[in-house]
């Protein structure tokens, strides 16, 4: 068969898409026929700024979720007389197989088109919920330390500037390394990590409905149950029914990810939360002889929302560009990942001769991280219109 | 101000203190020790013989006595050996044990040996930061004048179809790390067989095979456009957008106020107005930004040296870590410690001194 020309590439690889532009367009079409009744998110359809970046992450968290239907091939099997071929290449005996590697071959002979959309699963599965821990750790510590000040704010500030003069990648090979596994070092401090959302949720519900202990067990309750239940699974990988696990590699990644970004929110948290606190309603609620808690979480944070909102958006990028970092460097990733920051590192060695296996998932990543970017830059010029 | 120096240089000792005893807790952990072992003394040793490595080389006592040892508060170990040669780890190291002081420790100005160089590591860590020295020096050379014309040209006129263009290109260029411009460069500029260097030499623009170098080890000897061009265009890019979008946001708040709108109705020209009232005020936040931005880049320094295999601070820190070299890596820690806070402090006083209106207090 014959090679297949650009052109051919494009469409064959928009076909494989197919269930990505479906959701797209789905997920706009009902977006912009209700945008005026959806709030911040609705006004995001008003910038044209704001869509571009949310239309590059839909595509990506899309292709994450389908990646199943997508895929050409498998992303870990190799195919021979495959290795580092250009995109278009016909498989020399396809027999039930996908007849291409729609963007080449790397050089174990995988295909990159797969490796690349298996990547996107890869790292769409851990960088919005490491950044949401990490906002979950940085508000809940940053709230008290701007709230209260004194003795606790100079500490827990130090412990910040400490984690956040360390260079980052010194603390990545110090934390993610085999070695480390083995000690109880990360399954301690995912036991700390994991532990600080429980503990959000429920003061916020407590302080909330502590009026009503009816409504108040029901939801404490829930969030108890539902909180220890993943925390069994997660930290001590003892969830009875299997569904939250993390296998010891993917906890210490999470784990040092969380531990890096989680200072850089309790400062943000900590600056707004000292600028509310001196607000007129924060006074009528103290006057109203509420909890320093309700106070925080219900006075101060919803009014915080706007920047901590667009901080969310960038710190999953920001997470996105340190999994690739520690992709790069082999770190916490099993050699055959298709993660997008080993095949970077993989590909670079015969990076001038054969550039594709590592442009295709270099460009992946960058085109995910300015989406996210472009969509945080498009809800803070929203969200500065009110 | 005194006060104010004082209490930073307390703190930075403090926050060193700190820093130094985490690495030293994280690299001594046992099954750490154990690849030190391995990889100084062959990787086929058996349990009993990594054991006896560990204690014939110092490694065997208590944890805080040896990190007591490496501050030089405590006297270094010693032992002496069945043939009579005292071993220890300040006699090691000198030709005559007796001239070897008991303590050898940084208070004594020692900061040790490196297991992965096998050289001193004050002399590995002066080279390299000399080499790192020249890369920043060059990254802030591009970076500085080009985040700072991005910014103010993107911040004239807000809203304008330029403010767009630049201000897009900015988060572009903060939305790609390192090692994705770096890769993108080499494959773009430094490869013979596609990217723009065939087209080049086909026209015969070009002698040599390449556009520029992929890899910056001969800058060492020699720093040419051919081989220094790529490491520090890709380190510059990732820095540039983030200080960019700094200046633009204060060249933005700077041209709303009421004294440019003065200038402009007594008549002076537009370019004076930017030039003379609207920059010197503008270039205050930047200024405290760039010098923040200098310990973020060391991250950035370490990827595109390993990268562009360039042998400076970021390449050593790299080598340092995979092979657990206890000393280098923890005086690279007490170096990145003393260049993040010695930036923040630049970046006080500077402020100071820029904004008449804020005092240290």
């Amino acid at each position: 068969m014959e090679p297949l020309s650009w052109l051919e590439i494009l469409t064959r690889a928009a076909q494989q898409l197919l269930p990505v532009w479906i959701a797209l367009a789905l997920t706009f079409g009902l977006s912009i026929r209700f945008k005026r009744r959806l709030g911040l998110y609705g006004k995001l359809f008003d910038s044209r700024v704001g869509m571009i970046g949310f239309a590059i992450v839909m595509f990506w968290l899309f292709t994450a979720i389908f990646a199943d239907w997508i895929v050409t091939h498998d992303a870990l099997s190799q195919v021979s007389r495959m290795r580092n071929v250009v995109p278009g290449t016909p498989l020399p005996d396809p027999r039930d197989a996908y007849p291409y590697y729609l963007l080449g071959g790397d050089s174990l002979a995988r295909d990159v088109f797969s490796r690349m959309v298996m990547g996107a699963r890869e790292v769409l599965r851990i960088a919005p919920f490491a950044a949401m821990i990490s906002f979950m750790i940085g508000i809940s510590l940053g709230l008290p330390a701007g709230y209260f000040g004194g003795k606790m704010d100079t500490t827990l500030s130090f412990g910040a500037n400490l984690v956040l003069a360390f260079p980052v990648i010194l603390l990545f090979f110090l934390l993610v390394a085999p070695e480390i596994q083995q000690t109880p070092i990360p399954r301690a401090m995912a036991g700390f990590l994991f532990l600080v959302p429980i503990l959000f949720a429920t003061v916020l519900l407590n302080s909330r409905f502590f009026t009503q202990p009816a409504k108040r067990n029901l939801y404490v309750g829930v969030v108890l149950v539902v909180g220890a239940w993943a925390y069994a699974g997660l930290v001590f990988n003892a969830d009875p029914v299997g569904l939250w696990s993390m296998s010891p590699n993917l906890l210490n990644v999470f784990v040092a990810v969380v531990f890096v970004n989680a200072p850089t929110v309790f400062r943000i948290v900590r600056g707004i939360t000292l600028d509310i606190k001196s607000r007129d309603y924060v006074a009528a609620a103290q006057t109203r002889g509420e909890g320093p808690w309700y106070i925080m979480l219900w006075e101060i944070l919803p009014n915080a929302r706007g920047p901590l909102i667009v901080d969310f958006c960038l710190r999953i990028g920001y997470t996105t560009i340190l999994l690739g970092t520690l992709g790069f460097f082999g770190l916490g990733v099993s050699p055959e990942s298709p993660d997008w920051g080993s095949t970077i590192n993989a590909g670079r060695r015969l990076l001038t001769v054969y550039p594709h296996p590592a442009l295709v998932p270099a460009l992946s990543l960058m085109s995910l991280v300015l989406g996210l970017n472009l969509l945080a830059d498009g809800l803070r010029e929203e969200s500065l219109k009110d | 101000m005194l006060l104010f120096l004082f209490r930073r240089i307390g703190l930075m000792l403090v926050t060193a203190f700190c820093l130094t005893l985490i690495v030293f807790t994280l690299t001594n952990l046992p099954a750490k020790l154990e690849t030190l072992a391995k990889t100084q003394a062959g990787s086929r040793m058996t349990d009993e013989e990594v054991e006896r490595w560990i204690v014939n080389n110092g490694y065997g006592t208590p944890m805080l006595q040896r990190y007591g040892e490496w501050l030089g508060v405590l006297p270094g170990w010693t032992r002496e050996e069945a043939d009579g040669t005292i071993r220890g780890r300040c006699v090691d190291r000198h030709e005559d044990p007796q001239r070897a002081g008991t303590r050898c420790g940084i208070l004594q100005g020692d900061w040790g040996f490196s297991t992965r160089f096998r050289e001193e590591v004050a002399t590995v860590v002066g080279a390299r930061l000399g080499a790192t020295g020249l890369l920043m020096m060059w990254v802030l050379i591009v970076m500085i004048p080009m985040a700072l014309i991005v910014g103010v040209l993107a911040g004239v006129r807000e809203g304008s179809r330029m403010d767009r263009s630049l201000s897009t290109f900015a988060i572009a260029s903060t939305a790609t790390p390192e090692y994705v411009s770096g890769v993108v460069l080499i494959a773009l500029l430094a490869s013979s067989t596609i990217g723009l260097s065939p087209l080049l030499v086909g026209w015969g623009w070009i002698e040599g095979p390449v556009l520029f170098q992929g890899n910056a080890r001969s800058a060492l000897d020699d720093i040419t456009l051919s081989n220094f061009t790529l490491p520090v265009l890709t380190v510059a890019l990732y820095g540039m957008g983030y200080i960019a979008r700094i200046t633009r946001a204060s060249m933005t708040e700077v041209m709303t106020q009421q004294y440019i709108r003065t200038a402009r109705l007594k008549g002076v020209s537009f370019p004076a107005i930017v030039m003379r009232h609207a920059l010197r005020n503008a270039l205050i936040a930047p200024f405290t930004v760039i010098m923040l931005q200098i310990p973020w880049l060391l991250n950035g320094v370490v990827i595109t040296e390993v990268l562009f295999s360039y042998p400076g601070f970021g390449w050593t820190l790299y080598e340092a870590a995979v092979n657990n070299d206890i000393e280098l890596l923890l005086a690279s820690s007490v170096v990145a410690v003393v260049v993040v806070l010695v930036t923040q402090l630049i970046s006080d006083i500077g402020y100071v001194y820029l904004n008449p209106r804020i005092r240290i207090s």
